[in-house]
Parts: C-alpha cells; sequence; structure tokens
C-alpha cells in the first residue's frame, strides 16, 4: 500500500465529512443537494484510487463506475432539484426544518 | 241396526257432551235455548239407550265391545273401549230416563235462577260423564269419566257460588271423593302392572277374563281393595261418606241427579263391573275383600239410618238415607248377590230421584226453607207432591208388593241370610229396614201431616213441568216392580243371563211376610212416636223432637251426625293443618334458606369472579394497551419529520458500523 493511496483516501475522507456536514447543518434543501453531491464526489473519488492503485490499473474499469455514478449523480440531482421546486411551489419555502409533514 | 249400536255405543254419552258444550257457548240470556238443547240431547241419549236395551235383549248374556288403541308409548299400546252388556245397557236406559225427568223438573226449579244456561250446560256434562262410566270397557276410561262426574258435581255442588256454604261443600265433596280416587288410581297402576292390560273384556286377555286374573293372582286382593276406596268415596260409604250430606248446598235437582241417583250409584256399578276381580279366588263364595265391602256396607248402612232420625233438614235426611241404601247394595254386592245389588240400585235410581225432586217441589213450594221443623200440612198444599211423594216413602221403606223398593230389598236380604261369612249383617239390615221405615215416617209426618207452620202457610202446589216428572217417576217406581218380582225375575235374569222363568208361586215367601213385618214395625214405631207432631198448635214451631224428649243425649248423638265430621276435624283435617303449617314452615325457612344460602353463594362467586375480571384480566388489558400506547408515543416523537436528524442517525449508525467493522477486523 503506497503513501499516495492514503492521501487520496484522506482527501477523500475529508470531501466526504465536510459534505456529511454540510448536508446535515444547512437548512436549505439546494445546500443539503450540494453536501449530497459532495458526498457523491467522495466516492467516486475512492473508485479512481481504489482503481489507480489497485491490481489491474491498466482496464478503465475504475472510470468507467466514475462516469456511470457521475451520471446517476446528474440524474439524481436533477430530480433532486425538482422535487426542491416542487416542495417550494407548494409550501413557498424550502426550509427543511419546516418540512415536517411525515412527522410520526 | 243392532250391531250398529255396540259398536257405537260412545254416542249415548257423546250426545249430552255435544250439547252441554254447544249451550255452553250460548249467551246467558238464552235461557230457552239452553234447557231445550239439553232436553233434546238427553232425550236423544235415552232413545239411543233404548236402541241399546232392546239390542242386549235379544241373547241372553249378550256381550258387545269395541277396543282400540288410544295412545303407544314405548312398546305398551294403552287401549281403550266401550262394553255394551246388560249391566251397561240397565244403567243406560236408569240414567238417561231418571235424567230426563230431572232436566225437566230444573225448568220450573230454576226458572227464576240467573245463570239458568251454566246450570244445564253442566247438567247436559254430567249426564254424559255418567253415561261415559257406564259404557267404558277400560279401567282407564271409566276412571277418565269417573273424575269427569266428580268434576261435574263440584261443579254443580258449588253451583250457587255466592253461597260460602256451597263453595266449602263442593271444595269438601271433590277433596274427600280424592282421597278415595288415589286408592283407586293406584288400584289401577297394580292391576296394570300385574295383567299388563286395562280393558274389561277383551276377547279372553282382559283383566276381567281368566287369564288376566290368574295372572293377577293373589294380589286381585289388593287390587280390588285399592279400587273398593274410589267406589267408598264416590258412594259415601263410611268412613267418606262426610262428604255427601254436605253435597245437598246445590240445587235440589243436582241433589236429585247426582246425590242420589246417578253419580253416588257409580261406586256400586263400579263394583259390580269389576266384580270378578273381587270374587276371584273365592272359598265359598267369600273372599277377604269381599267380607270389607259387606262390612263397609252394613256400618254404612245402619249409621246412615240411624243419622237420618234426627236430622231437621228435608235434603239431609235424604241424603243420609242414600247413605244407608248404598250401603245396602254394597252389602248385597258382597254376599255375592250382584243382580239384587244392581237392582236396588236401579229401583233406588227411580224412587230417591222421585223422593227429592218431591222434596224441590216442597221446598219451592215452602219459598226455599229446608227445616222440615217449619213445614206441616203440606198434604192438602201440594197434593200431587204428597202423593208422589208417598209412593217414593213406601218405595224406600219397601213396604211390599206394588214398590219396586220392596222387591229388590227382598232379594237383598234373601242374599244376606244366606251369606257363609256371617249372620251378624243380615239382622244389622233387618234393623236397618225397621229405622228406614221409621225415618220416612218421621219426615212424611213433619212435613206433609198436621197443622200448618210458618214456613208451609202461604205454600202452593208446583207448576206442572214440575210435577209431571214426579208422576212420571211414580209411575216408573210402581211399574218398575212388574220385572222384579221373584214371581217373574226378568230383571235378574236378564243382568245374569239366564233365561227367565215365571212361577206364580213363588211371590209367597217367608221373606215378604218378614218385611212386612218389620216395615209395619217401622211405620207404626213412627207414627206412635211423631203423631203428637201432626196434633201440634199451628203457630208454633216444634223446639223439641219426640225422640229428643225422651233420650235427648242419644238424640244430639244422632243430630250432630255422631260427631264423625269433628272427629275428622280433631284428626285428618287438624293433621292435615298442622302437615301444612310444618310443610309452610320448611318451604319459608329450611328451603328457602337453602334456596338464599345458594344464592348468596352464587353472589359471593360472582363478586369474586367481578374482582378476577376486573382487578386481573382487565387490569391486565388495561396495562397492556397503556404500556403500547406510550411506547408508540415515544416511537412517534423519534419521527420528527426533520430529514437532517434522519440522515444524522444514518451517519451515525454507519460510523457505528464502521467502528463495528474496524473491531472486528
Amino acid at each position: 500500500m503506497t503513501p499516495a493511496l492514503q492521501l487520496f483516501l484522506i482527501v477523500s475522507a475529508a470531501l466526504f465529512c465536510i459534505g456529511l456536514l454540510a448536508a446535515l447543518s444547512r437548512r436549505h434543501a439546494i445546500f443539503i443537494l450540494i453536501g449530497i453531491e459532495m458526498m457523491l464526489a467522495a466516492a467516486n473519488l475512492n473508485f479512481i484510487a481504489f482503481w489507480r492503485f489497485g491490481p489491474q490499473p491498466q482496464q478503465p474499469t475504475g472510470v468507467m463506475v466514475a462516469i456511470f455514478s457521475i451520471a446517476i449523480a446528474a440524474a439524481e440531482a436533477a430530480v433532486g432539484l425538482a422535487l426542491v421546486i416542487a416542495v417550494y411551489r407548494h409550501y413557498r419555502t424550502t426550509n427543511v426544518d419546516q418540512l415536517n409533514q411525515l412527522k410520526g | 241396526m243392532t250391531a250398529w249400536i255396540g259398536n257405537n255405543v260412545w254416542l249415548i254419552p257423546a250426545v249430552p257432551l255435544a250439547a252441554s258444550f254447544v249451550i255452553l257457548s250460548l249467551a246467558n240470556s238464552r235461557r230457552k235455548s239452553a234447557a231445550a238443547l239439553a232436553v233434546i240431547g238427553q232425550v236423544a241419549a235415552l232413545m239411543l239407550s233404548i236402541v241399546a236395551f232392546t239390542t242386549t235383549l235379544q241373547t241372553p248374556g249378550y256381550r258387545a265391545f269395541h277396543n282400540f288403541t288410544w295412545f303407544t308409548f314405548g312398546e305398551n299400546a294403552l287401549r281403550i273401549g266401550w262394553v255394551l252388556d246388560p249391566l251397561a245397557a240397565a244403567m243406560l236406559v236408569m240414567i238417561a230416563l231418571v235424567g230426563l225427568c230431572i232436566f225437566t223438573f230444573s225448568i220450573g226449579y230454576m226458572a227464576g235462577d240467573k245463570d239458568f244456561t251454566r246450570f244445564f250446560a253442566h247438567l247436559s256434562f254430567f249426564s254424559a260423564a255418567m253415561l261415559g262410566v257406564v259404557i267404558a270397557n277400560s279401567l282407564l276410561l271409566l276412571f277418565v269419566c269417573w273424575e269427569l262426574v266428580g268434576l261435574a258435581s263440584y261443579l254443580l255442588i258449588g253451583f250457587w257460588i255466592h253461597k260460602p256454604s256451597a263453595a266449602a261443600a263442593a271444595k269438601k265433596a271433590f277433596i274427600t271423593t280424592r282421597i278415595g280416587d288415589m286408592g283407586f288410581f293406584l288400584g289401577i297402576l297394580w292391576l296394570y302392572s300385574g295383567s299388563g292390560t286395562l280393558l274389561f273384556y277383551d276377547n279372553g286377555r282382559g283383566c276381567l277374563e281368566s287369564a288376566g286374573l290368574l295372572a293377577l293372582g293373589a294380589s286381585a286382593t289388593f287390587v280390588a281393595l285399592l279400587i273398593f276406596c274410589g267406589a267408598v268415596g264416590k258412594s259415601g260409604q263410611f268412613p267418606l261418606h262426610v262428604w255427601l250430606p254436605d253435597a245437598m248446598e246445590g240445587p235440589t235437582p243436582v241433589s236429585a241427579l247426582i246425590h242420589a241417583a246417578t253419580m253416588v250409584a257409580a261406586g256400586v256399578f263400579l263394583v259390580a263391573r269389576v266384580y270378578p276381580l273381587f270374587s276371584f279366588g273365592a272359598v265359598d263364595g267369600v273372599t277377604p275383600s269381599l267380607t270389607v265391602v259387606v262390612w263397609i256396607g252394613v256400618i254404612s248402612g245402619l249409621m246412615a239410618a240411624l243419622i237420618a232420625i234426627a236430622q231437621p233438614d228435608i235434603k239431609r235426611i235424604l241424603a243420609y238415607s242414600t247413605v244407608s241404601q248404598l250401603g245396602l247394595m254394597m252389602v248385597s254386592l258382597g254376599v255375592g248377590g250382584v243382580a239384587a245389588g244392581i237392582m236396588h240400585l236401579l229401583a233406588h235410581g227411580f224412587f230417591k230421584a222421585l223422593l227429592f225432586l218431591g222434596a224441590g217441589s216442597v221446598i219451592h213450594g215452602s219459598y226455599h226453607e229446608q227445616d222440615i221443623r217449619k213445614m206441616g200440612g203440606l198434604r192438602r198444599a201440594m197434593p200431587v207432591t204428597f202423593l208422589t211423594y208417598a209412593i217414593g216413602m213406601m218405595a224406600l221403606s219397601g213396604v211390599p208388593l206394588v214398590f219396586c223398593g220392596a222387591w229388590t230389598k227382598e232379594e237383598i236380604l234373601h242374599a244376606t241370610a244366606h251369606w257363609p261369612g256371617s249372620r251378624v249383617p243380615y239382622f244389622l239390615l233387618l234393623a236397618g229396614v225397621v229405622l228406614t221405615a221409621l225415618y220416612m215416617t218421621r219426615q212424611i209426618i213433619y212435613v206433609f201431616f198436621g197443622n200448618r207452620r210458618e214456613a208451609s202457610e202461604h205454600a202452593h202446589e208446583s207448576t206442572r213441568v214440575m210435577t209431571i216428572p214426579l208422576i212420571v217417576l211414580a209411575i216408573c217406581t210402581i211399574l218398575f216392580s212388574a220385572v222384579l218380582t221373584p214371581a217373574w225375575p226378568w230383571l235378574h235374569s236378564y243382568l245374569t243371563g239366564e233365561p227367565a222363568h215365571s212361577d206364580i208361586a213363588r211371590l209367597i215367601q217367608p221373606m215378604l211376610f218378614l218385611s212386612l213385618v218389620l216395615v209395619a214395625a217401622g211405620i207404626g214405631l213412627g207414627i206412635a212416636m211423631y203423631r203428637k207432631i201432626a196434633l201440634q198448635d199451628r203457630h208454633r214451631p216444634i223446639e223439641t223432637d219426640p225422640l229428643e224428649q225422651v233420650q235427648p243425649a242419644l238424640f244430639r248423638f244422632l243430630e250432630n251426625r255422631m260427631w264423625l265430621d269433628e272427629f275428622y276435624e280433631w284428626t285428618v283435617i287438624a293433621f292435615a293443618a298442622i302437615a301444612a303449617r310444618v310443610s309452610d314452615w320448611m318451604d319459608r325457612y329450611f328451603w328457602d334458606g337453602l334456596v338464599r344460602g345458594f344464592g348468596g353463594l352464587g353472589q359471593l362467586f360472582g363478586i369474586f369472579s367481578t374482582n378476577v375480571d376486573e382487578r386481573g384480566i382487565n387490569a391486565g388489558v388495561d396495562e397492556t394497551t397503556a404500556g403500547t400506547r406510550g411506547l408508540g408515543r415515544v416511537i412517534s416523537g423519534w419521527h420528527s419529520g426533520q430529514i437532517q436528524t434522519y440522515l444524522g442517525a444514518v451517519a451515525v449508525g454507519m460510523l457505528a458500523l464502521l467502528i463495528l467493522y474496524a473491531w472486528l477486523t
């Protein structure tokens, strides 16, 4: 295991934590979405890193997975944004603290 | 026609029964139709009875019966049926004829009564029940009709329901006869268990035929005695005779019909009907059960004749005379003179109905006064009544030759004289004959001779509807003797099923002179004793009876009916009252306490189970639901709807998993 991989992983973990923090602390739905995208990016970074320092770096498996993942993330972001807009139209707010209609 | 009536004898009681029901459904105001219906029903019954009677004349010992199954239980079939034989046919004609006379008489006697229609309904009902007793070919059917007769008697004695004494007398009659009927019913049960059938005649298998009697064996004596209990109750024999004099509370035609001519005869008829049970295993014509019959008859006959001497009530005298005459019939049956007993029963039916209707006419004419001490001199005021009454009196006393009572009584004396059991009943019966003549003479002198006293001051002869039945019965009383004489003992032969021989020489025999002497002694003694009464001053009621002047203690003893009613009051009734009180106490405190105790136990158990239910099961369920609800509240609190809280939880969970993973590897 080379130090380079660990570096990547630390960056990835940091990115993930920042994303998580953003998702947990921001009250605006758009920022939460951004936090989630950041966590997804951290995961993609992990794919790339494990592929690059894995046993078969010649074949572009890691890149392929990352590209697919990004595509899916884009679609997911589109759905998320659409939801946010729908929610906004309905409640006239995007503050998640006030969106508690699903409480038990 | 002849075979037809043999199979359809049931029509004879059915006609008056139907009449009774129709009358019952009439309005109270339809008096004429009620009387007409009752009389028509009775006439129809009489016609049918005469047809039945002529049928039995064809062959000596004629007997037709028809049996059918009433109902089946298990493997036993209870069969009933009806029978037509000389005994039944003779009774049918007598009952229907006497009944018809009494129905007619009642139209006049009850004319002023507001319950006229009810009276005729009950009379018809009675007639039907009595005719049913006579034709029954099954002890069970006989018992049913017997009880219906008792019911009719109850209804008619208590006819004037507004009179407390009538209601009490009806109750007394019903309960006293019920004591006898209890024995009767036990006898029926015993007979059924012993012989397996209650039919009298059933082609050799009936309980009165040899096979049934053999199956019964030695218990026949007990069965006969138990059945005799019923006869004692119904026929007013000692010791159950006390109801009969009290039954005189009913209207006089009822006394005539029921308590003289027909119903009380049912007991005698019953003994005659089941005579084979009594005589089964007879040694020289004597069996234990027949001996009991003889002695009960003798005691009743003599005792009632003695009591009758001191009674002041015209109807009570006749009632005791009835008890006495029934006793005579019982003696006759007991000593083996069945035909003689039944002949006396038939003759008695005629002349006692005549006497009672005559008494009714007297009472009607004297403004419903029944005390003979207040009457007198009615001979001129009521000539028809007097003449017919005198005929009845002479028939009852047994004046020989033209009055039917004499011949039958003679025949009974004849049978008793040759009884191998004992000579005592014979001599007691002779004394009874003297006493009968004596009390009847007393009554006649009190009522019809001498000066008119208070009640008879304005007496008048009764209307024709009442005197014609009297005349008819008087003629019957005289004409009936034609078939009774020893010279031509037609009725005797008819009943026993032998051909009759006429022999004029047998008309004169020692017994005739003996009874002539006895009756003359009785009447002579009566005239000698009560002659003063006839000569007494007109406006003074008679204070002391001639017998009372001579023998005050004896008179009081007899006047108070030998204190038998009081004796029963102190023994049987007192015992019953005490038993009732004990039962009442037991019921009120012991059984009631037990029931209350069990009730309390139940209540306690109820309280206990309520507690278990409420504190145990209910509370457990409550706790569970409360817990579930609390848990739900806690868990629902977690679902805040705050998306970031959920996300945080996911993060924490993941972290925890990571740490777990790291720790495990």
